[in-house]
């Protein structure tokens, strides 16, 4: 336990030392709030109703955006293959690693979707709609991207390819997301969130580890 | 009962190395081309000259002779795939690897076929090319997943290395594709009223279910063929590559 | 700092093994066996698979053919200790949090964190930012990390790799209290490593089959 400790530790201190990376998500994400009105008018109706689809497509970019960091510095300089001997099990590494960066990407966008909320002219009810299914959905984000960035890792120029594989999986958390805020068995679709979340964290550092050892060098 | 499965393990171990592989399985190809090519014969005699139109549709019925088995085949080829990546990983067999590699692209050109054809039946039956049906868009993601899986291929330099993490996704994808399938389709029933003309259920005449069934055996084995002939591509693809390599630090000398 | 038997009798004892990568073999067909007490160097040109041979012995890369087994060897356990190339530190952390972190996943089997600092003479800087080391310093810390979990095969290297002359001795004093205790290593270098005992050092030339061919 005192090493699972350890590990959170040392990532969230390289996460909030290392030079204001999670800013710059949040900015990405605000900023392709922003731009949507632009793009097709400020109409407030028009706004409001594609609101909660911007606000998930926002995160889900933004969460795509932050993969890269969560495997590639300890690849480079040769952590990951001492982590492999750890006494820690590499899963643990990685749920470790999966919990901080969710901590560092997720909710800091999910503090600043208020703001994203606002310039779409979101009503109040479906904003804390749209902060539940945030709060449910990004798990399952984060987690899909961990496998992502595990099965890319060893590859030079893997930071495009990641998102690419996993945008198709994460399908399944963005209808769901969005189906909660604005469907009418938005019920269901945010206990099939919560499920898909729940999946997802539990299985990907088992996955997450497997690719790794397989493929790192 | 060691009697039993010492041949077995042989002829498990004897397929294990690539160049045994391409010499046992080398007879198979040219009697299954020819199997292929008279099923498709038959099959596309039904379909044109043997088989009924549609009341409704025509003509444009026909597309479905092409079409149902092509959606059969993107399913079936990542059944495949997933199966080949549980050989890579469990069982670390070396041909397990060169049939994942080889079943990506077939895949996803029958995924790309599928959809297309789909496309064709779409606009005389829908009045549009592409409709966001739940089968559709979910055909559509997996054609995504298998273009991602063919670009990891590309992105790995050490393809014996790749193998193993491209298992990894690849099995994470099969258990994702239920989920995905399931979440579409609760996505297109919120979305719209079901009013999508579905071609299976009880009202199919056994006029159409011959053609249908003879074209779905044509393609199955058109793609055993091509997957056989990929592999053996394949595997020469590699002995060139440890050739190349070997003559590389040969001339450095 | 009594040196004393903290390991099992141990040894590691590959046959037949050939490494590689991508499928290409780079050593022949190996046969060595390495036993608690020993030191065995691995000298050979640039190309000669050392490095391989070392992350194939760490369980990173599969052996093409053959097999290695670490004999009476508590599986439960990580038993190695694998200091490669990379040093694995993190430039926005401190030398004390940097080594901290390394006991805590590791095990914290071996020395308190300040008395391998102490002994690698980083001492002074740790609280100092990891990044603002020189190369040498921070092999320093790497091998600081051997220090605080006890495991019984070391895996170096290069250990020596950017390291001054006093930097050298060190290497060869920890590496000497190592075998003291009833560890074993293996190291690859380029560099002269002379134990104060040489019965206990061994030496294995690797890539004389492609001694021309990898130059």
């Amino acid at each position: 336990m005192t090493a699972f400790r350890a590990m959170l530790i040392r990532e969230l201190h390289l996460a909030l030392r290392g030079g204001g990376d999670m800013l710059t998500l949040v900015l990405f994400f605000v900023i392709v709030g922003a731009i949507v009105p632009f793009a097709v008018g400020p109409d407030r109706e028009l706004l409001a109703r594609i609101a909660p689809g911007v606000v998930w497509i926002a995160a889900f970019l933004a969460m795509l955006l932050g993969l890269d960091r969560l495997f590639r510095p300890d690849h480079e300089d040769g952590s990951l293959i001492l982590l492999r001997q750890a006494e820690l099990p590499l899963s643990a590494v990685v749920a470790a690693k999966l919990i901080v960066h969710w901590a560092v990407s997720a909710l800091p966008l999910i503090v600043a979707s208020p703001f994203v909320a606002m310039l779409l002219a979101m009503d109040v009810a479906t904003f804390w709609r749209t902060l539940l299914s945030l709060l449910l959905g990004t798990p399952a984000l984060a987690a899909f991207g961990a496998v992502g960035a595990a099965v890319t890792v060893s590859i030079r120029r893997g930071g495009l390819i990641a998102p690419i594989l996993i945008a198709p999986l994460s399908i399944p958390v963005l209808i769901f997301g969005t189906g909660s805020i604005t469907a009418t068995q938005s019920g269901a679709a945010l206990l099939f969130l919560a499920a898909l979340s729940l999946m997802a964290t539990a299985l990907s550092p088992f996955a997450a580890a497997l690719a790794i050892s397989s493929g790192e060098d | 009962m060691t009697m039993e499965t010492t041949p077995k393990q042989s002829w498990w171990s004897r397929i294990a190395h690539p160049g045994q592989f391409v010499i046992w399985t080398r007879p198979l190809l040219w009697p299954l081309t020819i199997l292929t090519a008279l099923l498709f014969v038959a099959g596309l005699w039904f379909a044109f000259f043997n088989s009924p139109e549609d009341y409704q549709m025509g003509d444009t019925v026909r597309i479905m002779y092409v079409h149902v088995p092509n959606a059969w085949l993107s399913q079936f080829v990542y059944a495949v795939m997933s199966v080949s990546a549980l050989g890579t990983l469990v069982w670390r067999h070396p041909m397990a690897d060169v049939s994942m590699k080889a079943a990506a692209p077939l895949g996803a050109l029958f995924t790309a076929l599928a959809l297309f054809t789909g496309a064709l039946w779409g606009r005389p039956t829908w009045g549009t090319f592409w409709e966001w049906d739940g089968r559709m868009t979910s055909t559509l993601v997996l054609l995504l997943i298998y273009l991602g899986i063919i670009a990891l291929w590309r992105a790995f330099d050490d393809q014996l290395r790749a193998a193993r993490v491209i298992a990894v996704f690849t099995l994470i994808g099969a258990v994702n594709i239920p989920i995905i399938k399931f979440s579409v389709d609760w996505w297109s029933t919120l979305h719209q009223p079901a009013s999508v003309f579905r071609p299976d259920g009880p009202r199919m005449p056994g006029s159409i279910l011959t053609p249908l069934f003879v074209m779905f055996f044509a393609f199955t084995f058109l793609f055993l063929v091509l997957h056989l002939k990929a592999m053996h591509t394949e595997v020469k693809r590699r002995r060139v590559m440890t050739l190349q390599r070997r003559a590389a630090q040969g001339l450095g000398a | 700092m009594t040196s004393r038997q903290v390991f099992p009798p141990l040894s590691l004892r590959a046959t037949g093994l050939v490494c590689g990568r991508g499928g290409m073999a780079l050593t022949r067909e190996l046969t060595v066996s390495v036993a608690s007490g020993h030191c065995l160097l691995l000298r050979g040109p640039n190309g000669a698979g050392k490095t391989t041979l070392l992350l194939t012995l760490a369980g990173v890369i599969p052996p093409l053919a053959g097999g290695f087994a670490l004999e009476a060897a508590d599986t439960e356990l990580q038993n190695l200790h694998y200091c490669g190339h990379r040093n694995a530190i993190k430039p926005r952390l401190s030398v004390l949090e940097n080594l901290d972190f390394w006991r805590a996943v590791n095990g914290g089997t071996g020395e308190p964190v300040e008395a391998a600092l102490d002994e690698v003479g980083l001492a002074a800087l740790a609280n100092l930012d990891a990044g603002y080391l020189s190369a040498g310093q921070t092999r320093r810390l790497a091998l600081a990390r051997l220090l605080v979990s006890h495991r019984p095969l070391w895996l170096l290297d290069e250990p020596t790799a950017a390291l001054d002359i006093e930097g050298h001795d060190l290497v060869t004093r920890l590496l000497d209290r190592h075998l003291d205790m009833g560890g074993f290593a293996i190291a690859a270098t380029h560099d002269p490593i002379t134990l104060p005992d040489p019965a206990r050092m061994e030496t294995l030339v690797l890539g004389a089959r492609t001694a021309g061919a990898s130059s």
